[in-house]
């Protein structure tokens, strides 16, 4: 199955070995017909519809704004309805370091999302620590935090590449099934047993 | 020089001198106070801006290297006071000569635990409550296990810590309510659209009118200063890409140049044509964002657009010659990385032809707005003397009237040799700090006029040794950045990587001052202020 | 000019060749609901879309583009995605004035709907009070707002909510003024009386200065009323976060989201019916050759872009003018608007006494 988003060429992708592994072990029990026509339709709004959290800490965030500006436009793909109330947005672009005083609060604006929601790790720092890996203040990767989707190197990534991230993601989401299976919800509710917070139900 | 030595000397015979770039004076902590008062107050002296405070740990003693200027004379003094006392390290605050000195003495005690008597909020400033250890003492134990990742909400306190010394000497804590009991108090920050960032302003509000606030930062605070410590001189340059990202260049250029400075580096004229160039461009792209950011804040979003139309055409000319959009690290020890790209000139010909008419067509758009009119005049007014005593440097320190550019006080690179006014307003509003940042723009335009034709040929970087050791000793530089006066503080053991490496940012005194400047006004105020002040979180926290 | 009454009445007639009457009258209130809602979330979905293109326009982006054939499907993506949107429920919270508070908000702008003027005999009830019934119906949004604010337990909502009362409480008072203008010039309350009353000209031309007057205070109230820049405090996003519904998920902030647009749309259709004829073509007095061409142009067709054009311009306000502070707006209308709009009264009364109009 081709898996594209955007009228973007599926050869254009770059891992399409991944988003394949991944259809094919949603696949694997098959699905019922209605369900998963159902679910394209399903998907097909959401994979269009991935708004934004309003949330930088540093530089990567500049690129976010310039990613809005009109040379990048974000606005086409319809990612420009960016909510600053974590209740209304789908995704997280962790776009900055983020730091051990600043981990709860990530965590919490996470516990925050209404679900179905995802995590872009953008920038180096985001996903790794970066350039500040010595530090003794930044937490080196978010993934320790919070289960992230799609990773997006760079420092800071170009608004092209943020494009491409967010595309990744909207292709990610188009392959889920709402209805036919709970796949990420198990693996997310997984992450959340392992990394337990204290007061994360309200 | 000789005169203030003198001067100093016979009201403190205690006092010894040093000699360095500057004249620093060593005083015993009991008399600092008194010196410190003086040294503000006498007429001769009169220095009334408090440039920093550098926290030291020069592992037998503990202390501070305290960094004065005079703006009546245009001087600068350094004193140094130091405890031997590592275990319960305390020296005296002079939070009540600054208004600024409040915040750094937090800022020391954060890095080094040293605690400030007399200081009426002794709490942490960029750490939280719970942080171990002391993070830039020379023996912090940085095992991530010591301090791992928080999982918990972040533990709060209402109340601060003030030290006093009893009458016997010993010294004593006693803690003071921050808000009064019945406050009510709005959390703003770190996760909001006005912020800039991730600062927090816990907010005491009496129906839409602010009654206090408590600054909260440290929520991107990176302990680059710290860092730096562990790595050589080439590779701390870096890190001056990520404080003000705006800033990019003048910060490089304020590093290399404490650097080449103390190394004895001669670099070429070429190089230094480059470099200012590169300021004068990232100065209009910063100024351009503010103006884009400040009039989003106010809710005109389309500005936004407009604004960042010109910053995107100055990220081009950096792209095409830098290789990145924001990050360039493109000034290294001895130049600059890279030679300017072929069509550099040409380039920069048409953005400044662009300028002008964007430049009217803002002014035409926002400004004449009778709407920004009532948002922006008369809104958190700061007076000249707040401005000094805050340490509030650069646009937002020339809208209150005090002449602080770096460039005309003490010139460095080329700056003496070129034609451009330093824009000064009195107003020292909200407006006049937004219109204070519209004029530079024409200014850096001037200057780049000015050197676009005229960028002589030679090398771009001249031959430095593969391994940079620097002579012992310290050095103490300014540059003016975007948002103000980017200080460089650098003591060398003369090893190959920095023994201490102090930045001085504009953005901290910024985001302390918002506090005094929103008292009485409205939560809409607040926005306008904060955006006018155009401080940059990373760069308050380092 | 071609009347929808006919049809209406053909469905009444069919209907009762083979049901009872009380049978047929209950299978059109259905039907008209059901149309009701239908053209309710078109007509929201395509002011999303419009509002991004147009924003898009002044900001010189491209706007909503890759979805559908220029993006036209974007609007509808989001509304799938906003109905599967998990919905939060809080604790510590009311949660019954919770979930009751958008339907309060899409209940007051549904109701206002069915009294538009839709096209020549297209209207649901054309009572002797509609435009009192308008104006009572669309204050019940405020109580949704208020509510919204008070029962997500937050201070920022509260903060919101709040301003969101002062404001359209004291814009409702300008807008009751600038209709009763109006009212006053048309001589009757009922929506198919003013429409009917402006055949020959629109009342923006007829009422010349007095109505213009009101036309502009319309505009600013109506603005401030829908909760749009340069009014757009209850919600205002640097500074409250998302104001009122900072806590509102999936379909009850689609709700909020919806009633937002709807309530554009009904403000500018008032407008519409008030100065710029409802659903009549343009007429000129004397022209008789263009007026016989204008009478082509559906009914439902002038009413709409009407309404449009309108819109237009109100979101051309959002996204040109900085956001007001509290202060400012209050005093904005109590200090200006208000005054105005009496002395504006007094004007219009003497205008029909001394019959100086068109």
């Amino acid at each position: 199955m081709e898996v594209t988003t955007k009228s973007m060429p599926y050869q254009a992708w770059k891992d399409n070995e991944y988003i394949e592994s991944l259809v094919k072990e949603l696949q694997d029990n098959g699905t019922n017909v209605i369900v998963g026509s159902l679910d394209k339709l399903i998907n097909w709004g959401r994979s269009n519809s991935i708004w934004p959290l309003t949330f930088a800490t540093s530089c990567c965030g500049i690129e976010f704004v310039s990613l809005g500006a009109a040379r990048y436009d974000m606005a086409r793909f319809g990612w420009e309805v960016a909510r600053s109330s974590p209740r209304q947005a789908d995704f997280i672009m962790v776009a900055g370091t983020i730091v051990h005083r600043m981990a709860p609060v990530l965590r919490r604006l996470y516990d925050q999302l209404a679900e179905p929601k995802y995590v872009i790790a953008c920038g180096a720092c985001a996903v790794s620590g970066g350039p500040f890996k010595k530090s003794y203040h930044v937490v080196m990767g978010v993934d320790k935090i919070i289960p992230v989707d799609v990773y997006l190197p760079g420092c800071p990534p170009r608004p092209e590449a943020m494009i491409y991230s967010i595309m990744q993601l909207s292709r990610k989401i188009k392959v889920e099934k709402f209805f036919g299976g709970v796949n990420r919800q198990e693996k997310q509710e997984e992450f959340l047993k392992n990394h337990p917070i204290e007061g994360a139900d309200d | 020089m000789a005169q203030t030595q003198e001067i100093i000397a016979g009201l403190f015979p205690n006092a010894s001198f040093e000699e360095s770039d500057i004249l620093t004076v060593v005083i015993d902590d009991a008399q600092w106070h008194d010196l410190a008062k003086t040294l503000r107050d006498n007429p001769e002296l009169s220095f009334d801006f408090l440039v920093t405070i550098v926290g030291m740990d020069w592992v037998e003693k503990l202390g501070c290297i305290y960094y004065l200027t005079s703006t009546k004379f245009n001087k600068r003094i350094a004193v140094k006071v130091a405890t031997t006392d590592r275990i319960n390290p305390a020296l005296t605050s002079i939070a009540d000569l600054w208004h600024i000195a409040g915040i750094y003495e937090r800022e020391v005690y954060d890095f080094f635990g040293i605690v400030f008597i007399g200081n009426p909020d002794m709490r942490r400033l960029f750490l939280s409550i719970d942080w171990k250890g002391f993070p830039l003492r020379k023996d912090y134990d940085a095992n991530p296990e010591v301090n791992p990742v928080p999982q918990d909400n972040e533990r709060q306190s209402d109340f601060t810590d003030v030290y006093t010394r009893s009458a016997d000497g010993k010294v004593e804590v006693h803690q003071e309510r921050v808000f009064e009991e019945n406050d009510f108090v709005v959390n703003i920050g770190p996760q909001h659209p006005a912020t800039h960032g991730v600062l927090r302003f816990r907010t005491a509000v009496d129906g839409e009118t602010i009654k206090k606030i408590d600054v909260y930062m440290g929520y991107i605070h990176r302990g680059v200063e710290k860092i730096c410590e562990s790595l050589t001189y080439p590779q701390t340059l870096h890190f001056m890409d990520r404080l003000d990202y705006f800033s990019a260049h003048p910060y490089h250029h304020g590093l290399c140049l404490t650097i080449e400075e103390a190394a004895g580096i001669e670099i070429s004229r070429r190089a230094q044509v480059i470099r200012v160039m590169m300021d004068e461009l990232s100065r209009i792209a910063s100024h351009c964002l503010f103006i884009g950011t400040f009039c989003m804040d106010l809710g005109a979003t389309t500005m936004l657009f407009y604004a960042l139309r010109v910053r995107e055409q100055i990220l081009d000319i950096m792209e095409k010659t830098c290789g990145a959009r924001m990050t360039f690290n493109y000034e290294c020890i001895g130049g600059v990385m890279q030679d300017l790209a072929p069509d550099f000139v040409s380039d920069v010909k048409a953005l400044l032809a662009v300028i002008p008419q964007n430049l009217k067509e803002y002014d035409k758009l926002f400004v004449g707005n009778v709407i920004t009119k009532n948002r922006m005049e008369g809104v958190g007014i700061l007076s000249r003397e707040n401005a000094i005593s805050w340490g509030v440097t650069g646009p937002s320190g020339r809208a209150s009237g005090w002449a602080c550019d770096v460039r005309k006080t003490n010139p460095y690179s080329i700056y003496s040799e070129l034609q451009f006014d330093e824009v000064v307003r009195t107003e020292g509003d909200s407006m006049a700090r937004f219109k204070v940042r519209m004029d530079e723009i024409a200014q850096s335009a001037r200057i780049l006029e000015q050197l676009v034709d005229n960028i002589p040929d030679g090398e771009y970087c001249v031959k430095v040794p593969k391994v940079i050791k620097l002579p012992v000793g310290h050095w103490f530089r300014t540059v003016e950045g975007c948002r103000g006066t980017f200080g460089v503080y650098l003591e060398s053991d003369g090893t190959t990587n920095p023994f201490r490496l102090k930045l001085v940012t504009p953005s901290l005194p910024a985001a302390a001052v918002v506090d005094t400047l929103t008292r009485g006004g409205k939560i809409a105020d607040l926005i306008t202020i904060g955006g006018s002040l155009d401080y940059i979180v990373p760069d308050i926290d380092r | 000019m071609f009347d929808f009454s006919q049809i209406t009445d053909w469905i009444h007639a069919t209907l009762l060749s083979f049901m009872p009457e009380w049978l047929a009258v209950t299978a059109e209130c259905v039907l008209i609901g059901v149309i009701l809602l239908l053209v309710y979330s078109l007509l929201a979905l395509f002011y999303i879309y419009f509002e991004r293109k147009v924003c898009a326009a002044f900001q010189c982006r491209l706007g909503p583009n890759r979805v559908g054939p220029m993006g036209l499907l974007q609007s509808f993506a989001d509304m799938f995605k906003m109905l599967i949107k998990e919905i939060i429920s809080l604790n510590n919270t009311d949660k019954f004035l919770f979930a009751l508070a958008p339907y309060l908000v899409i209940l007051a702008s549904m109701l206002a709907f069915a009294v538009l003027p839709w096209g020549n005999g297209l209207q649901v009830i054309d009572f002797n009070i509609g435009i009192f019934f308008l104006i009572a119906v669309s204050s019940i949004g405020v109580l949704g707002i208020l509510l919204a604010g008070w029962s997500s337990n937050n201070k920022f909502t509260l903060i919101g909510a709040l301003r969101s009362g002062a404001q359209m409480v004291s814009y409702e008072l300008s807008i009751g003024l600038s209709v009763l203008t109006m009212v006053c010039f048309a001589g009757t309350m009922s929506v198919g009386g003013i429409v009917d009353a402006q055949k020959d000209l629109w009342f923006i031309f007829s009422g010349h200065i007095p109505a213009i007057i009101a036309f502009i205070i319309y505009l600013i109230a109506g603005t401030a009323e829908t909760n749009r820049g340069p009014f757009d405090l209850p919600e205002a996003e640097s500074e409250l976060t998302a104001g009122y519904h900072t806590e509102y998920s999936g379909i009850h902030f689609g709700f909020f989201y919806l009633a937002e647009y709807l309530n554009l749309f009904i403000v500018s259709g008032v407008a519409t019916l008030l100065f710029f004829g409802g659903w009549m073509p343009l007429h000129i007095p004397g022209w008789e050759g263009f007026n016989h061409i204008m009478d082509y142009i559906p009914s439902v067709v002038w009413f709409i872009g009407k309404a449009i054009a309108l819109s237009f311009i109100i979101i051309w306000f959002k996204w040109t003018f900085p956001r007001l502070r509290i202060d400012q707006m209050l005093a904005l209308e109590w200090k200006y608007l208000l005054p105005i709009n009496l002395f504006n009264l007094v004007l219009m009364v003497l205008v029909i006494v001394y019959g100086i109009h068109f």
